[in-house]
């Protein structure tokens, strides 16, 4: 025995599964929600993508520098930060506009909270709100498909609701919308996209149905009840669940393993709060979205949600 | 009969177990010298009757138990003892141990000293029986068998369970012993069930030991139930056994007696059939000697007190140099620094296990996947303790229940970020 042996505590063997695996199955699964919103919108939004991400990777890479911290860009946050941030954006904005959004969902929403694992909110969320508030005009400026004749401006399916502009919503089917033939963010109008994204997530077991099926029930329960154009109980929930960011922030943002609940007990709580209040921002506020901000408040209440569902061990009995 | 109910959480680790489990257990190596700790067992340590320099017989005790949480220990091989002193153990620590060489011309064999009927006996003649032979959990654990078999006279036993799930990645000597001496298993369950007077027995053997099934099946006795397991580690824990034939939850910060219950091992099953029906102590056990390393991997029955580097060469040495050598399955066994470590009575297995086969691994930062909550056999939230532990905050982990962990290392198994997550749970542990 000419090499010492090696002692340490078990277990001795190991899972595959590691942190950048999971980052990088979450991009792969991103990709077709992309690739959709590019097909959809024109190779523009691609250099909107490809600025966002590339900029967050920059970022990401300086401030670790700067903190003097181990350099691990590679491990797929920052890219998938960039990704989420774009997928959040009209298709037509100004190159800069990623690049400001990067920076802050980065610098402010990450790493001044002490980087990966520490932040309170979602990154990609924080900086699309600073994003919103910093240049609303760019941020609700809409493109129609590009093979509609009018490609320019639009506005989303929900913003028509909003404005009461339903007959220009005429035309547009179930299937419109399920495809993504409809205006909206690079990355949340392909619902059919995502789904095939979030299936293999699903199947990696990566994450669970907790969090996307109860924000997506409750939207679509409360839209139908109280959103109906002729009275309660007579809402689409179908179309306030695909015309929005709703499937992208259910199934990708609100599933955040940072910014949601440990629990399962938590994360239904959390899942069925973010339903209620996407729905009264919706319903009630001067915007016609409220994805975004739903969970941002909620990431807020994560570390209390923990609190009180912390779950009770095996053989727990009543002191 | 297949058992529906489920234990919670649990990980699936690759099994390792076909580098063995199709050789039968090699029978008796003696080796010319043994090492023999006073200290096998949970409880208090046995005491030396013996001085250097005395010549010993196998199979006679040599070292008496003190008190009644204590085992005695007897001579594994016959001849001189050379010296009593302090020897790494692997536990990791050292413990005095007693050292026998043999002088070449001893009569190393058994000869059967008393044949007896279980039936003529007492349940306190059987215990007795049980004690002297110096009889402990062959499981791991260690625990005097004689002590889980005289609960509190409040607590009454209606069932036995037998634990040959052996959950455990790359161990097979139980169940290569379920497939080579079911009948000698049995009886020993019945001494179990006399002493005990509990009416129902099950054997619990997870569903990736195919072949011990169909032996266990028919050799089955008809008080015995066979319950056949989903395999998950850690199937063979006991509460977590219980719950999966049972359905039945231990309280937190109690035993398997709360609820009724005794679970033993089918080795420490054998070791009670052999010790009753003819005379033999606790001196020998089938161990499984595996990993990449080793040229031959084998189950081998052994006499306690062997070195390592003694099995090692008896059984053909090494391929290529190990990297890691664990006394013990790759989950909750020890990791040793040296090869004269004997094998004592909880020695299950002896991993040897080159680079590859232990990935070491860096540790990053926790990302809240929530992972071990979901593996957490005993329903703990070992991220939240990790933090507690970190910060030395040992009240509110021990308010979070870090009391009911019992290191299966489920949760370290399974962490994406790497984070040593049993270290943690057992400094915390050890904290309060």
């Amino acid at each position: 025995m000419n090499n010492p042996l090696i002692v340490s505590v078990g277990p001795h063997v190991y899972a595959k599964v590691s942190t950048k695996r999971i980052m990088w199955a979450v991009n792969l699964a991103l990709i077709p929600a992309g690739a959709a919103g590019v097909f959809i919108f024109g190779v523009y939004s691609l250099y909107v993508i490809a600025a966002s991400v590339l900029s967050a990777v920059v970022i990401e890479w300086a401030i670790l520098a700067i903190r003097k911290k181990e350099i691990a860009v590679l491990d797929g946050s920052a890219i998938l930060t960039g990704l989420l941030l774009a997928y959040n954006l009209p298709p037509g904005v100004p190159l800069w506009l990623p690049v400001s959004g990067s920076f802050f969902a980065i610098a402010i929403g990450k790493q001044v909270f002490g980087g990966l694992g520490h932040n309170i909110f979602n990154p990609a969320l924080t900086g699309r709100a600073f994003l919103m508030v910093s240049w609303p005009v760019y941020m609700t400026t809409w493109q129609n498909p590009r093979w509609k004749v009018d490609a320019i401006t639009t506005a989303t399916p929900l913003a028509l609701l909003k404005h009461n502009q339903l007959d220009l919503l005429k035309g547009t089917t179930y299937m419109d919308l399920f495809l993504g033939n409809r205006g909206g963010c690079i990355g949340e109008v392909c619902v059919v996209a995502l789904l095939i994204g979030a299936a293999y997530l699903f199947w990696k077991k990566y994450i669970s149905w907790h969090i996307p099926l109860t924000y997506i029930a409750v939207v679509a329960f409360l839209s139908w009840a109280f959103n109906g154009l002729s009275g309660p109980f007579t809402g689409e929930a179908l179309f306030f669940v695909l015309s929005g960011g709703l499937v992208l922030g259910a199934l990708f943002m609100a599933t955040d393993y940072v910014t949601s609940p440990l629990s399962n007990k938590g994360k239904i709580i959390f899942g069925i709060s973010c339903g209620a209040l996407t729905f009264v921002i919706r319903k009630f506020s001067g915007y016609p979205e409220g994805v975004s901000y739903a969970i941002l408040i909620m990431n807020a209440f994560v570390p209390i949600i923990d609190k009180f569902t912390h779950p009770k061990w095996f053989g727990w009995r009543k002191a | 009969m297949n058992i529906s109910y489920k234990f919670y959480g649990g990980v699936h680790p690759s099994p390792h177990k076909n580098l063995t489990s199709d050789g039968a257990i090699k029978r008796v190596f003696v080796p010319k010298r043994v090492v023999l700790p006073l200290s096998q067992h949970t409880g208090s340590p046995a005491e030396s009757i013996v001085k250097t320099g005395d010549s010993v017989k196998a199979f006679f005790e040599i070292a008496k138990a003190t008190g009644f949480v204590s085992s005695p220990v007897h001579a594994s091989i016959s001849g001189k003892v050379t010296k009593i002193s302090d020897s790494p153990t692997p536990t990791s620590n050292r413990a005095l141990s007693i050292f026998i060489e043999s002088q070449g011309d001893e009569d190393q064999d058994f000869k059967v000293r008393q044949r007896r009927d279980p039936n003529g006996l007492s349940a306190e003649e059987l215990i007795s029986i049980i004690k002297d032979a110096g009889i402990v959990g062959l499981g791991g654990a260690a625990f005097p068998t004689h002590v889980k078999l005289s609960p509190p006279k409040n607590k009454s036993i209606d069932t036995v369970i037998l634990n040959g799930a052996e959950c455990e990645p790359y161990l097979t000597c139980d169940q290569r012993l379920m497939i080579e001496n079911p009948k000698e298993i049995f009886k020993g369950l019945e001494i179990i069930l006399k002493i005990l007077n509990a009416k129902d027995a099950y054997i619990a053997i997870e569903d990736n030991k195919q072949s011990a099934i169909y032996t266990i099946e028919k050799a089955l006795p008809k008080n015995v139930k066979l319950a056949v397991l989903r395999t998950k580690y850690p199937q063979g824990a006991e509460k977590q056994i219980i719950r999966s034939v049972l359905n039945r939850a231990v309280p937190a910060g109690g035993l398997p007696m709360d609820v009724g219950c005794v679970v033993q091992n089918v080795q420490t099953a054998y070791a009670i059939y052999e010790a009753v029906y003819s005379g033999k102590p606790l001196i020998e056990r089938a161990i499984t000697l595996t990993g990449s390393c080793l040229k031959e991997p084998v189950n081998i029955r052994v006499r306690i007190g062997t070195a390592l580097k003694d099995l090692v060469d008896f059984i053909g040495g090494f391929k290529k140099e190990p990297k890691k050598i664990i006394m013990g399955g790759p989950m909750m066994g020890l990791a040793q620094y040296t090869m004269d470590v004997p094998v004592v009575k909880g020695t299950s297995g002896v991993l040897f296990l080159s680079e590859e086969e232990i990935p070491r691994t860096r540790e990053s930062v926790c990302i809240r996947c929530g992972k071990c909550i979901e593996v957490c056999p005993m329903q703990l939230v070992p991220t939240t303790l990790m933090y507690r532990v970190k910060k030395e905050f040992f009240s509110e982990a021990q308010a979070l229940g870090i009391a009911g962990c019992f290191e299966c290392g489920a949760c370290a198994y399974e962490c994406p970020a790497k984070i040593p997550l049993l270290d943690y749970m057992k400094y915390g542990k050890a904290r309060i």
